[in-house]
């Protein structure tokens, strides 16, 4: 895999099993059913890039971004905050490091406190890692939040300090949201979907402040979206996530205008084109998600594939390089590849 | 609170019209006033729906359930968990819809029912399951399956596959597709997502704080959109077959419709807007055949 020293987080081989809520039955009898929801992933984010993660529900996107920030355990496998190793940590050490490695939800209406003014929403990180990030006094951390304010275009940041949430549109409570993880100078941030939320004519206002972010600051962000067409135009590197693996991988635009993996195929022919006259949405995988209960074996794929054959169900596809940091997980993508283009020349 | 306000549209017939507007623009509440399925809380103070040249919301109450209703024109509607009563088999509620509104056996309903759901692409097994059995898109079909079990000659479909992921929500706009093409279904498609009314339909509104602000055939608002929402609109939205490119915003956020300012109702938001927009309301407006924009300035923003 790709050891470049420009590698911010690293997760190898990470996996995340719940077990799932049973029945009286299921209890007596002693049953236990394993929910694989983050099933063997290594993936890394690189100094100043945005990172999509893409997938259906039930893809384990938001468990993997969680579960990279120890905000939920791992069952197993490693992860990296530049060359340390964080899932070695104890709690308290990882409480050092954790202003480096922050969070974004999607909800901006419910991820801040409605009786706390904005400059409280702001500030509180700051007060509570007041040791670790050796802030002295109130005035610091006044200077502090005006920055963070301005770095997400809330400005005058005087006008915003004491507005409460509810005087904010979507699109400020969201920027609120992000100032609030910048202000605790981090180096990653995990973006959970954090425009699906708001309407899509104020959308770009968040997106434009974390694009800037990375060019200006050298952000890295793993952004977690079901959009790909959203991710096409905001994301440096895209993956593709399919029952707790990540089944394909690369540059966003080149993921998107050629894509290997057959379910990303399916996605991508799944998406409305945006034009009358354009090309029309088309259906290339059968049926829905199964439960990540029953996990098909081989290549989890399989079932839903239009080219799976007899080696698909036995064998999982290991994802593989291709080249130009391209991964894809399938046995067949290259007959799959020029179906594709056939179809959509 | 004015939640919708002249609204003027014309469904032709086995044609499909869009409304697209943003969460809050009053879509849903247009598509109520069409059947008078308003909240009680609601005032319909004035207007026509007029049913091939009947104005139906001057029908009573009893006549507009019996005749029209479901009979003529019925709903798709968004919440795919509740549309469904969640403690009666789904082939049962289809079958309860019919055999309220119409006069066949008990027998005949049920085959019926079978038929309708092979046609949405439920295997009849299916007949004696539970919502929660079914996954959030065969939920989808099942209530597509009840809207046209007694051949509407119209459906509303509000916000049809908002809540599915992009896979299914492609097999039900291809389902919906389908069935309006081969029944001659005339249908009005509610949505907040411009790329479904580029993907569905024939002509297309754009709502905004209750009111049409552009009217015209889908081509021609995506050819030529004339007001400044609609523009806005659709350089926020990311195209999947475009090159990479920074997607823009519309700055600020809707009006408050209990408090509505003089003037257009986009002028703040709007790059182009001037004195006159602030203090006179534009009219909806012809501005080539069949082309409808509020805006002072339709004519030269187009170019």
């Amino acid at each position: 895999m790709n050891e470049s020293d420009n590698v911010v987080i690293k997760a190898v081989d990470l996996k995340k099993h719940f077990e799932a809520k049973l029945g009286l039955l299921d209890t007596l009898m002693r049953r236990k059913i394993l929910i694989r929801a983050v099933d063997g992933v290594s993936i890394w984010v690189k100094k100043g890039e945005i990172l999509g993660l893409a997938g259906e529900s039930g893809s384990g996107k938001t468990t993997l971004g969680r579960t990279l920030l120890r905000l939920i355990e791992p069952t197993s496998g490693h992860i990296y905050f530049r060359d340390l190793e964080i899932t070695r940590l104890s709690k308290r050490e990882l409480k050092r490091i954790r202003p480096k490695i922050q969070i974004i939800f999607q909800d901006p209406f419910e991820s801040v406190n409605p009786r706390m003014t904005v400059y409280d929403v702001v500030a509180e990180g700051l007060r509570i890692n007041r040791r670790v990030l050796g802030v002295k006094s109130e005035k610091d951390i006044e200077e502090m939040v005006k920055q963070a304010l301005a770095l997400v275009q809330l400005v005058p940041p005087e006008q915003f300090l004491n507005r409460y949430p509810h005087e904010l549109s979507g699109g400020q409570r969201q920027r609120v949201a992000i100032a609030r993880a910048l202000v605790l100078k981090p180096e990653f941030i995990v973006a959970d979907e954090p425009v699906s939320m708001l309407d899509v004519s104020i959308r770009a206002e968040v997106l434009n402040v974390m694009m800037d972010l990375k060019d200006k600051l050298g952000l890295s962000f793993l952004m977690i979206t079901h959009d790909l067409a959203l991710a096409k135009h905001v994301c440096d590197r895209l993956a593709i996530m399919y029952l707790g693996k990540i089944v394909e991988m690369g540059n966003a635009e080149e993921v998107i205008n050629q894509p290997l993996h057959p379910y990303t195929q399916a996605l991508i022919a799944a998406i409305p084109s945006g034009d009358p006259e354009g090309r029309k949405v088309k259906v290339l995988a059968k049926g829905e998600v199964p439960s990540s209960v029953n996990i098909p074996n081989g290549c989890r794929f399989h079932p839903r594939c239009p080219y799976a054959k007899e080696l698909c169900a036995r064998v999982e596809p290991e994802l593989r390089s291709v080249g130009n940091e391209h991964y894809v997980a399938c046995h067949y993508y290259e007959e799959a590849l020029s179906y594709f283009k056939s179809q959509n020349a | 609170m004015k939640a919708a306000s002249n609204i003027n549209f014309t469904l032709e017939k086995a044609k499909v019209l869009g409304l697209a507007g943003e969460s809050g623009s009053g879509k849903t509440t247009i598509a109520l006033a069409l059947l008078r399925l308003l909240p009680s809380n609601a005032i319909l103070k004035s207007g026509s729906v007029f049913l091939d040249g009947q104005n139906i919301l001057e029908l009573p109450e009893n006549a507009l359930r019996k005749e029209i209703r479901w009979k003529r024109i019925s709903l798709v509607s968004q919440a795919a968990m509740n549309a469904l009563n969640p403690v009666f088999r789904v082939g049962e509620q289809i079958k309860e819809a019919i055999l309220a509104h119409s006069d066949v056996s008990d027998k005949e309903a049920e085959q019926r029912v079978k038929e309708l759901l092979e046609e949405v692409g439920i295997s009849q097994e299916r007949y004696a399951s539970y919502p929660h059995e079914l996954s959030g898109g065969m939920r989808q079909r099942a209530i597509i399956a009840m809207a046209l079990a007694l051949n509407p000659d119209i459906v509303i479909a509000d916000e049809p596959t908002t809540a599915l992921d992009v896979i299914v929500q492609a097999q039900i706009l291809l389902l919906l597709k389908r069935l309006q093409t081969s029944k001659k279904l005339s249908m009005i498609l509610i949505t907040h997502d411009l790329s479904l009314i580029a993907e569905m339909c024939d002509n297309a509104a754009i709502i905004y704080a209750g009111q049409i602000v552009e009217y015209a055939s889908t081509r021609e608002v995506f050819r030529n959109p004339s007001h400044p929402y609609t523009m806005g609109l659709m350089a926020a939205i990311p195209k999947v077959y475009a090159p990479k490119t920074r997607l823009a915003s519309i700055a600020g956020s809707p009006p408050d419709l209990i408090n509505l300012p003089r003037g257009c109702k986009f002028a703040r938001r709007c790059k182009f807007a001037t004195q006159k927009c602030v203090q006179e309301e534009p009219p909806l407006e012809e501005i080539s055949p069949g082309h409808f924009s509020k805006c002072w300035y339709a004519r030269e923003i187009g170019q």
